[in-house]
């Protein structure tokens, strides 16, 4: 990874909405080096896609979140890999991860109402054949995302002036 | 009743800070978009915060020694030793202030007997001329120009220097000009102060904040300066540590006791949980190589390649500025003078800038920006600084 690349994710992560020209003068490149090495980042999967983080809590879509601890029981050969693949293929899996600790997979998942994720843990997740037991926690406030803090004021508290 | 008679004249006699002016008129515009601030965007990182709220939850409550805390002493001593190759004692060269500005005024009131003359730079932060006329002495500017980046010049220096000058500010990076000094200009300045036979307060509260591969040369390190040099420093630049009020003044034994003793008098010594914190800002720095300050640092530099960008773009010459977190662009081609280009930028744009003048004469003719502020804000604030220039060219 070079310093130009580090550079230009640092500042996508933050603002991914900034025009070429401006990353270009802020890692002072040319505006062809910053183009070429952010399509190789994306080419790498580095970069996988530009995202906005969003406060759902604040529009009015109606909205459930869970996360789901999973047991499973690898399989030969293929580890935790094939029964993650088949649970992150699910539309309302939003998240997958592989854990240590007291349970397997970790999984975030969406849905528009709780009828709707209480039947994806009971009729789709639950019924794999490999996993032996999952534990729901629903998600009820948003504090801290990607970075963003959304329950507090993070207005500037500065001086207009100072010397 | 007319307080005015019971008044030091000495102190009535200095006009309040130019700063305060236009800091009543930005604060009384609620949209403006300030680059007028003269401290980090950034907060001070968690776990120094938890550091001091750990000592809180301690029970942590009483003073600390006059001096400050022992470990904070002892990091600051391993700090300067590791990063600017200076050697100072914890417990006899080192003292913890209430911020770089109170080592400051016990540096000017230790050092300057009545009529003495101190040379400042000029422009340089508001605080030195009136701290040297609070103590007795007499500030005599000295000029740095464009066509210089604002270094100091011995030429300059040359021309302001009298039998009575006894001290010589030095303080780089600058504020509000973003200026640096390299080995070089040190040493012909070290030439200077030898052959003057001056003592010099170096304020390098900036030293951490420079860019572009240059590299921040302490004076005190420089040739046989280390006994002829006040070295001050602090927390607030580097650790984005402003509201906590820590700094620190480090020299010769027989300097440092006396400032110590204004110190112990009047102030006994600088709030402990700002210490606590403060010691654990140069302990993690020293275990994770200055993470926090690094990643702040790239965070300036990348704002500073904009601003820079933009005032070139918008044909106002500007130097480069390699330190500190300031452009200092000159607007002489508006015809507009530096306190008219920022008041009528303020009614007129909703932009806040200081003029260059707040920091000595030699700014006339310049503003100073601050791009430590969010980029979608600095973007904002140069649009609507371009579209005043236009129209006023």
């Amino acid at each position: 990874m070079t310093k130009l690349e580090t550079s230009i994710l640092d500042i996508l992560q933050d603002d991914c909405r900034l025009p070429l020209e401006k990353i270009a003068v802020m890692t002072g490149s040319s505006l062809e080096e910053v183009a070429g090495a952010i399509q190789d980042l994306e080419s790498r999967k580095i970069i996988l896609k530009y995202s906005p983080v969003i406060n759902w809590d604040r529009t009015d879509r109606e909205r459930v979140e869970a996360m789901i601890e999973v047991r499973v029981t690898p399989q030969r050969d293929m580890g935790f890999d094939a029964i993650a693949r088949r649970i992150y293929r699910f539309d309302e899996v939003k998240s997958v991860f592989l854990m240590s600790g007291s349970y397997d997979l970790l999984v975030l998942v969406e849905a528009r109402t709780l009828k709707e994720l209480a039947a994806f843990v009971s009729g789709k997740l639950s019924p794999l054949e490999t996993v032996t037991g999952t534990a729901t926690s629903f998600v009820l406030k948003r504090y801290k995302e990607e970075g963003v803090i959304f329950d507090q004021d993070e207005s500037d508290r500065r001086l207009v002036i100072s010397p | 009743m007319n307080y005015q008679q019971y008044l030091n004249s000495r102190i009535s006699a200095v006009p309040p800070s130019g700063i305060r002016r236009f800091f009543d008129l930005a604060s009384s515009r609620k949209d403006a978009i300030s680059l007028g601030v003269g401290e980090p965007d950034f907060k001070t990182p968690y776990l120094i915060r938890d550091a001091a709220i750990n000592s809180l939850i301690d029970g942590e409550t009483q003073y600390t020694a006059n001096r400050g805390l022992p470990e904070l002493r002892d990091e600051i001593s391993l700090y300067l030793s590791e990063r600017y190759h200076l050697c100072y004692r914890a417990d006899s060269q080192i003292l913890v202030t209430i911020g770089a500005s109170e080592a400051i005024d016990l540096a000017l009131r230790t050092l300057i007997s009545d009529g003495d003359e101190v040379l400042v730079p000029d422009p340089s932060y508001v605080s030195y001329a009136p701290g040297v006329i609070f103590a007795g002495g007499v500030p005599v500017p000295v000029r740095t120009c464009q066509k210089d980046q604002f270094r100091l010049k011995v030429s300059e220096l040359e021309k302001a220097v009298t039998s009575s000058s006894k001290l010589l500010i030095l303080p780089y990076p600058n504020n509000p000009t973003g200026a640096i000094m390299e080995e070089s200009d040190l040493l012909e300045i070290a030439d200077f102060v030898r052959k003057h036979d001056l003592l010099v307060i170096s304020d390098e509260i900036y030293s951490e904040l420079i860019y572009d591969g240059h590299i921040h040369v302490s004076f005190a390190a420089v040739s046989d300066m280390y006994e002829r040099t006040i070295t001050i420093n602090g927390f607030s630049k580097a650790f984005a540590m402003t509201g906590w009020r820590v700094g620190y003044a480090c020299g010769p034994e027989e300097i440092v006791s006396v400032m110590n003793k204004i110190h112990q008098y009047s102030i006994m010594c600088a709030p402990r949980q700002g210490q606590v914190a403060a010691a654990a800002a140069l302990r993690m720095g020293r275990e994770n190589h200055y993470e926090s300050v690094l990643m702040m640092r790239e965070s300036y530099d990348r704002r500073r390649r904009l601003m820079l960008d933009a005032f070139l773009k918008m044909g106002l010459d500007c130097f480069e500025p390699y330190g500190a977190f300031y452009v200092f662009p000159s607007i002489q081609r508006t015809g507009l003078s530096s306190e008219e280009f920022c008041s009528r930028l303020l009614q007129e744009k909703d932009v806040a800038a200081v003029p260059g003048t707040a920091f000595g004469l030699s700014g006339e003719g310049h503003i100073r920006c601050c791009y430590a502020t969010a980029v979608d804000k600095i973007e904002i604030a140069l649009e609507r600084i371009a579209a005043f220039v236009a129209s006023n060219s």
